[in-house]
Order: C-alpha cells, then sequence, then structure tokens
C-alpha cells in the first residue's frame, strides 16, 4: 500500500535514520499528507490501531516541525543590556510596591531601633544577637563571617540561600500574593532589625562597610522577585478580561523573565558578598564609597540601560 | 474513550489527542529524580569535604543547582524529560503540544516551591485533582502538561479469540472502549469481567456473564484486525 510505505519512510525520518529516507525539505508536505491521512482515517472511523498510530506519528512530527530554534546567546545578551532594564521599567508600579513593603519596615526598623533598641527582642533570638555580634565585631579580620569561615563555602552558601529566598518570594505570588509580600516584608524586617541594632551598639563601621557593595544587587534582587511574585498574584486575583487560567499563563512570561534577571543580581551579590564584602584590608569609607557607587550604576542601568534601542 | 486526554488542535486542521499523565505516575518519577538528586549531591560531597570548609561551598552550590536548575535544564533539553519521567515514559509539553523550552520549564520549576506547601506538594495535589489536565500550579502558570510518552506504550495485548464482527456499527469510541477492555480482561478478576460483559446488551443480548465475555473478546479481535 502506498500510504504505509509513505509513513514507514515518516517514522524512520523521526528517528534520524542515515541516511534519511527523503530530502528534509519534502518534511512539511510529508507530514500535511501525514495529516490528511489522520484526518480520513478517524472520520471514516478506521480501526483504533491505524488511528492511534497516525496519532503518534502526527505528534512527532508536530514536534519536529514547530520545535522552535531560535539562537539563545544573542538573546540572553540583548536581554541583560536592554530587555531586562526595560520590562523593570514597564513594571515599575510592581517594582513600586514590591519596594515600599520590603524597605518600608527596613528603613523604619533601623529608625525605631535607634530610640528604642530593647525593641530588637521582639523580633530576633539572643543566640541571633550574639551570633551577629560575633559576625561584626570591629575585631573580627574578615567580617561578616565566624572566623574560620571560608570564602568560598559563603559564596555557596549565599547562593544557596539568597537566591532560594528569592525564588521562594517569586512562588508566593501565585498564592494571590501573599506569599511574595510575606517574604518581602519578613525580610525587610529581619535585615531592618540586624542593621538597626548593629548600628546602635555602635558596629556601624563594620557592619555598614560590610553590607554596602553587595547590598545593591542583593536588595534589588529580593524586590525584583518580589514584583514577579505579585504580577502571578495579580492575575489570579484580577485577570481582567482573560479567564483566570489564561491571565495567569499571560503573567507568568515576564515573571519569570523578571526571575531571570533577579537570578543574575543574586549571583553578582553572592559574588561580591563572599569576596569582596568581608575584607578589612580597605578602608571602611572606600568600601562605603564602592557601595553608593554600585548602587548608583544599577539604578543607572536600571532606569536608562535600553532605551536607545527601544525608541 | 476511558483514558484522560486532551485534544489539540494543529494549524493543519487535525486533532492530536495527548494522554495526560496523573498524581501518581508522576510522584514517582518525581521520587526517581529526588533519589538522583541526592545521590548527586553525595557524590559531589565526598571529595568535596576533603578541602575542608570551602569544600562546603561546593557542596551548597552543587545543591542549589540540582534543587532549582537540574530539572528545568534536563526539560529544556532532553525532550521534555527529566531522568525520572524518562523511566517512567512521562514527557512535558506546551499546552499545544509543542516540546517545552527554557521560559516553561524553569517556570513550572521554579513555581515548584509554590506547589510543594503546605506539605509534600499538597498544593500541587490538589490543584492537580481540581484542573481538568492534571496541573499542578507550575504547570497552570508555564501552560505545560505533562503527558504519557505515546511512542513508548505498549503494543496492545488482547487475548486470542476467534473473531466475531459485532452485530451493530460501532464507533471509534465505542471501539476503543470494547479494545482496552480486552487489555484489561487479564487483571480483572473473572467475577468482575463477566460482571462488565453483561452490560452492553446491544452487542451481547441475553447472554449470560461467562458467554458475553467470550463474545465480547471475540468482537475485541475483530477491532483488533485479527479476522
Amino acid at each position: 500500500m502506498q500510504h504505509a510505505a509513505d509513513w514507514e519512510a515518516f517514522e524512520r525520518f523521526l528517528d534520524a535514520a542515515n541516511p534519511p529516507p527523503f530530502p528534509p525539505a519534502e518534511m512539511p508536505a510529508r507530514y500535511r499528507r501525514l495529516c490528511q491521512s489522520l484526518a480520513l482515517a478517524t472520520d471514516r472511523q478506521y480501526s483504533p490501531e491505524l488511528i492511534d498510530r497516525l496519532n503518534r506519528l502526527a505528534l512527532r512530527g508536530h514536534h519536529a516541525l514547530y520545535r522552535s530554534r531560535r539562537r539563545e546567546s544573542r538573546q540572553a545578551l540583548a536581554f541583560l543590556f536592554a530587555g531586562f532594564p526595560e520590562l523593570v521599567r514597564r513594571e515599575w508600579r510592581l517594582v513600586a510596591a514590591a519596594a515600599l513593603v520590603f524597605f518600608g519596615p527596613l528603613v523604619a526598623l533601623i529608625a525605631v531601633l535607634q530610640a528604642f533598641p530593647e525593641f530588637v527582642h521582639y523580633l530576633l533570638t539572643p543566640e541571633q544577637i550574639s551570633s551577629f555580634h560575633a559576625m561584626y565585631d570591629p575585631a573580627n579580620p574578615r567580617l561578616g563571617m565566624r572566623a574560620a569561615d571560608s570564602n568560598v563555602m559563603m559564596f555557596g552558601f549565599y547562593i544557596w540561600n539568597n537566591v532560594r529566598i528569592g525564588f521562594q518570594t517569586f512562588a508566593g505570588g501565585l498564592l494571590a500574593g501573599v506569599g511574595s509580600l510575606w517574604f518581602l516584608a519578613a525580610n525587610g524586617v529581619i535585615i531592618g532589625a540586624v542593621a538597626g541594632y548593629l548600628t546602635q551598639v555602635g558596629y556601624s563601621e563594620t557592619f555598614w562597610s560590610f553590607v554596602a557593595g553587595h547590598s545593591g544587587p542583593e536588595l534589588s534582587g529580593i524586590v525584583l522577585s518580589g514584583a514577579a511574585g505579585l504580577r502571578l498574584g495579580l492575575a489570579v486575583i484580577a485577570p481582567g478580561p482573560l479567564s483566570r487560567r489564561a491571565a495567569l499563563v499571560a503573567a507568568a512570561k515576564p515573571a519569570v523573565r523578571l526571575m531571570y534577571g533577579a537570578a543574575a543580581l543574586f549571583l553578582v551579590a553572592a559574588f561580591v558578598e563572599a569576596f569582596w564584602s568581608p575584607f578589612t584590608g580597605i578602608p571602611w569609607r572606600a568600601k562605603i564609597a564602592v557601595g553608593i557607587g554600585a548602587w548608583a550604576a544599577l539604578l543607572v542601568y536600571l532606569f536608562a540601560a535600553g532605551r536607545r534601542a527601544a525608541g | 474513550m476511558l483514558d484522560t486526554t486532551r485534544r489539540v488542535a494543529t494549524p493543519e486542521g487535525i486533532e492530536l489527542s495527548l494522554h495526560l499523565a496523573g498524581p501518581v505516575p508522576r510522584a514517582l518519577a518525581w521520587a526517581i529524580d529526588l533519589a538522583l538528586r541526592v545521590g548527586i549531591v553525595l557524590v559531589v560531597m565526598i571529595p568535596a569535604l576533603q578541602l575542608g570548609r570551602a569544600g562546603w561551598g561546593v557542596v551548597l552550590l552543587t545543591m542549589f543547582f540540582v534543587e532549582w536548575l537540574l530539572p528545568a535544564w534536563f526539560e529544556a533539553a532532553w525532550n521534555g524529560q527529566t531522568p525520572g519521567k524518562r523511566a517512567l515514559g512521562l514527557m512535558v509539553l506546551n499546552d499545544d503540544g509543542t516540546p517545552v523550552r527554557w521560559p516553561a520549564a524553569l517556570t513550572r520549576n521554579l513555581l515548584r516551591a509554590a506547589d510543594f506547601l503546605p506539605v509534600l506538594y499538597g498544593l500541587g495535589l490538589v490543584a492537580m485533582l481540581v484542573s481538568r489536565d492534571f496541573k499542578r500550579l507550575g504547570d497552570l502558570a508555564a501552560g505545560t502538561v505533562v503527558v504519557h510518552q505515546l511512542d513508548r506504550r505498549a503494543a496492545r495485548e488482547i487475548p486470542q479469540a476467534d473473531a466475531v464482527a459485532p452485530p451493530i456499527a460501532l464507533a471509534l469510541s465505542e471501539q476503543r472502549a470494547l479494545l482496552e477492555l480486552a487489555e484489561r480482561s487479564s487483571t480483572l478478576s473473572r467475577e468482575r469481567m463477566e460482571e462488565l460483559a453483561g452490560l452492553p446488551t446491544p452487542l451481547v443480548g441475553h447472554l449470560d456473564g461467562a458467554r458475553a465475555a467470550a463474545r465480547l473478546l471475540g468482537m475485541a479481535n475483530y477491532i483488533a484486525g485479527r479476522h
């Protein structure tokens, strides 16, 4: 039978037989012919065995034909230099909301703890307080870690821990945004409590010179993870004219692109935090200056990069 | 049809059927992947810990990579399959039946954290049972489905019997139902098989259990083309 030979050839083509049973240029036409056979077989109620076989072949042909083959490396560069900052600007309302939920308690607690230092005991356990004491003691030769820790270990820890917090903040957005808001606020409270407490007990030089360098990418990474999560949460709460499911699928695309950027920021932050922030050989003023420079560079990047390409 | 299927319309104007995978095979695939992930971490841990504290950094990096990125990488690069999914003949596809790529694979794997809540994929299981296509939350957001890989399905095993033509013309779904009954007849108890065989009276008339079952098997053989 003519068709049976055709189907056999098609199957061998999909199995990447060598040499191919027909030139690749013939594939789409042969696939359409196969689709026609399947439609005919279904309509005429041929045997289920035959229909299953044709369905299987058509599905594999569909996969082979519609697999997209975009160049990913060039795309990644374009995303880094233009797409990501553009996306952050387009989602600025959510980014601002996430920043407010995160930085609000953070800044408020730093201020409150200067006036009411004992308030810290509501937020941190005595063990946590004593371990932060040890890490930022000016006598510690390498800041932010216990004396025996190594840089590589801390790098691994920062990636494992901080990026995970970012991913959880994002995923929590699926729960109508509540999870994202919770993680944002909770991290804002903890960081604010530690910063406020250490400033109040007089460890400002060591603490602020430690965090200055990596605070830019790390904190913005958390905020952007939260914004990405809120994007999902918003689609669940207010899907607009779409069905809830369609709104969620549409929201997940920009959200996961925000997460690419957030993950890259966390990676940079972990690197800086492990290999630059702990060193005490550099004067603390210089480290603070570098930190301010990093914040400025990050903000310029997010506000300005990719504008020309877009216009 | 008795199986859970999803119909996908293609630009060529035909409908393809995807056979959706339910919670049990997916949980098994996940367990295999989990064992593999633990294995990788252990293999890295043994030499790494000789390096002292720096080794812990390597271990933590491995744990991060294996937990968040490896499954997504497998799904994007390996035909929509993690090793566990391949072992069970499952694959991840986009809703339109095309193979998944990085964005969708990453979306569904990052959102795994939400599915995992409150314990052991509780939310994911509820979402799967509530949604028509067995989607966990990550699948809903990524627009993906997990399906049984068709070309891995074993050929039908139908007990041999003398072919009998059905007395009336059967629709495709009815033919399939008969074939699947015959396929499963070896796993059904004799009583249950006879009870089921007595139900389609247009086919078996007033035959009693054992003879009705034999008649249906004969028709299944006829439909399967053994005549």
